[in-house]
């Protein structure tokens, strides 16, 4: 049951624009599933990623707006300063709520909502970074049935993130780069 | 797997029951709230309590008066920023503040204020632009711990660095270090600046129009709110304005799905400042 995925979520810190680089950009008109993200940034650089990955993208990219509905084919990113989450009508919510491990928005945030919102239709991705965020996240993912996908932590930019959520989730599946490409356009 | 999703959904039912007890009880009215955050915040609550179940949690908040404000306190405290988003504070400076010097009295409300932060930033601003002796500023919260810490006015030392940061940037014409004391680690903001605040309890859920506002200010609260309850509140904000007053929102908030929306136009877009029409349409 549940093998039909529904949404992608997507958590990356230190060296998140060169892993994101390898992977979203390669995502064709035709992807059907909504991606959603959080990188970490500092507050002050104000919609940075959004723009620049809608340079890169043929996906249509945007910066979450609150009460946003999610939709088919488009990549979202958290905006600086606001942690995102995933209501249950899939609708997309904002919160100043306090960082999370020193982090707003906190990818942990992100990815418990989405477990509940979502269930075993989530597949979940975390990527390079210095921190333990996501860690927390990924799990949520896995216990409600979703995949869980991790960065092999040797070809991470930074490792200790995806070393984390390995650690805490010892059935994620470790996969370089080209490899969660490869698996995300044949979702 | 499927204890798992069982186990989820018996969740969902206590805290729909838990908020549902918690207005029968006490009036206190969250079930038009988003529900993604107050989840969160009610699992904060329930591990940081050490109460095993939400429906444990319930009976405690039924019996244990004492529990209401620890329980208020997950659910409403917002810890913010002077001057949070200086180009904000810059805006209301440069573009509303001469609409206002036009009005011989004005009326400000600082809707969910919360500890006071932004309330604290409008007062200075007032007072920097030779405002505040003819404005009257109504800060509301539902929350009688936080309006309580906003009149107190005293905030940890180690956030004034940033809040003098996002003073100067906001176009700031004096110091901040004017406005407090500092002293054990806290800085305690001059009483003066409370001269004309009037506190009060406030709910956007279920209160009514606080009359004929010039500027009505209003930032990260309704992204707590669903759609629903985010209608309600626009449409209290438009009633609440005087003809072409001002209404400010946070930066990642929207009029967009109001159906009040066609109450306001926008008056500095890429800072969310709305002005209310004038009922004749102008």
């Amino acid at each position: 049951m549940g093998a039909e995925h529904k949404a992608i979520v997507i958590g990356a810190s230190a060296g998140a624009v060169e892993a994101l680089t390898a992977l979203l950009p390669s995502l064709r008109p035709g992807f059907r599933l909504p991606v959603i993200v959080v990188v970490h940034l500092p507050a002050d650089r104000r919609s940075a990623m959004a723009e620049l990955f809608r340079a890169k993208c043929t996906l249509e990219v945007r910066e979450a707006e609150d009460k946003d509905p999610i939709a088919a084919g488009t990549i979202y990113f958290a905006p600086p300063d606001y942690h995102l989450l995933v209501e249950a009508d899939r609708t997309l919510s904002l919160s100043c709520d306090a960082p999370v491990l020193f982090s707003r928005p906190s990818i942990d945030v992100l990815f418990e909502s989405a477990a509940d919102a979502y269930g075993p239709q989530l597949v979940g991705v975390v990527l390079t970074g210095a921190n333990a965020d996501g860690a927390r996240g990924l799990k949520a993912i896995i216990d409600e049935g979703g995949i869980g996908i991790v960065q092999t932590p040797s070809s991470a930019f930074a490792s200790a993130m995806p070393e984390a959520a390995l650690q805490a989730s010892p059935t994620a599946k470790p996969l370089t780069l080209q490899a969660i490409a490869a698996y995300l356009e044949d979702i | 797997m499927s204890d798992r999703s069982q186990l989820e959904k018996v969740e969902d039912i206590e805290i729909r029951l838990l908020l549902e007890a918690l207005f029968l009880k006490y009036h206190y009215d969250f079930r038009n709230y988003a529900m993604a955050s107050i989840k969160r915040r009610l699992r904060q609550a329930r591990q940081q309590l050490g109460i095993a179940t939400f429906s444990a949690l319930q009976d405690r908040l039924l019996h244990d008066p004492d529990m209401l404000p620890r329980l208020l306190g997950y659910l409403t405290i917002q810890v913010s920023e002077m001057f949070r988003d200086p180009s904000y504070f810059k805006a209301i400076r440069e573009q509303v503040v001469p609409h206002l010097r036009t009005y011989p009295s004005l009326k400000v409300w600082i809707a969910g204020c919360s500890e006071g932060e932004e309330l604290y930033s409008l007062v200075i601003l007032f007072r920097e632009e030779g405002l505040e002796d003819r404005t009257i500023f109504y800060a509301t919260d539902i929350n009688h711990q936080a309006l309580e810490a906003a009149e107190a006015g005293v905030y940890p030392l180690d956030r004034i660095q940033l809040f003098t940061e996002n003073h100067r940037k906001s176009g700031g014409r004096s110091s901040l270090s004017d406005y407090y004391q500092a002293a054990y680690g806290r800085a305690r903001f001059d009483a003066s600046l409370r001269r004309n605040v009037v506190f009060s309890d406030h709910s956007l859920v279920s209160d009514a129009v606080f009359g004929e506002m010039n500027l009505i200010s209003c930032r990260n609260v309704m992204i707590y709110f669903d759609r629903k309850l985010q209608d309600r509140a626009i449409g209290l904000f438009g009633d609440s304005l005087s003809r072409k007053g001002f209404l400010g929102i946070g930066s990642k908030e929207t009029l967009r799905f109001s159906s009040h929306s066609a109450a306001f136009v926008d008056f500095v877009r890429e800072e969310k400042i709305y002005q209310r029409r004038s009922n004749d349409g102008g």
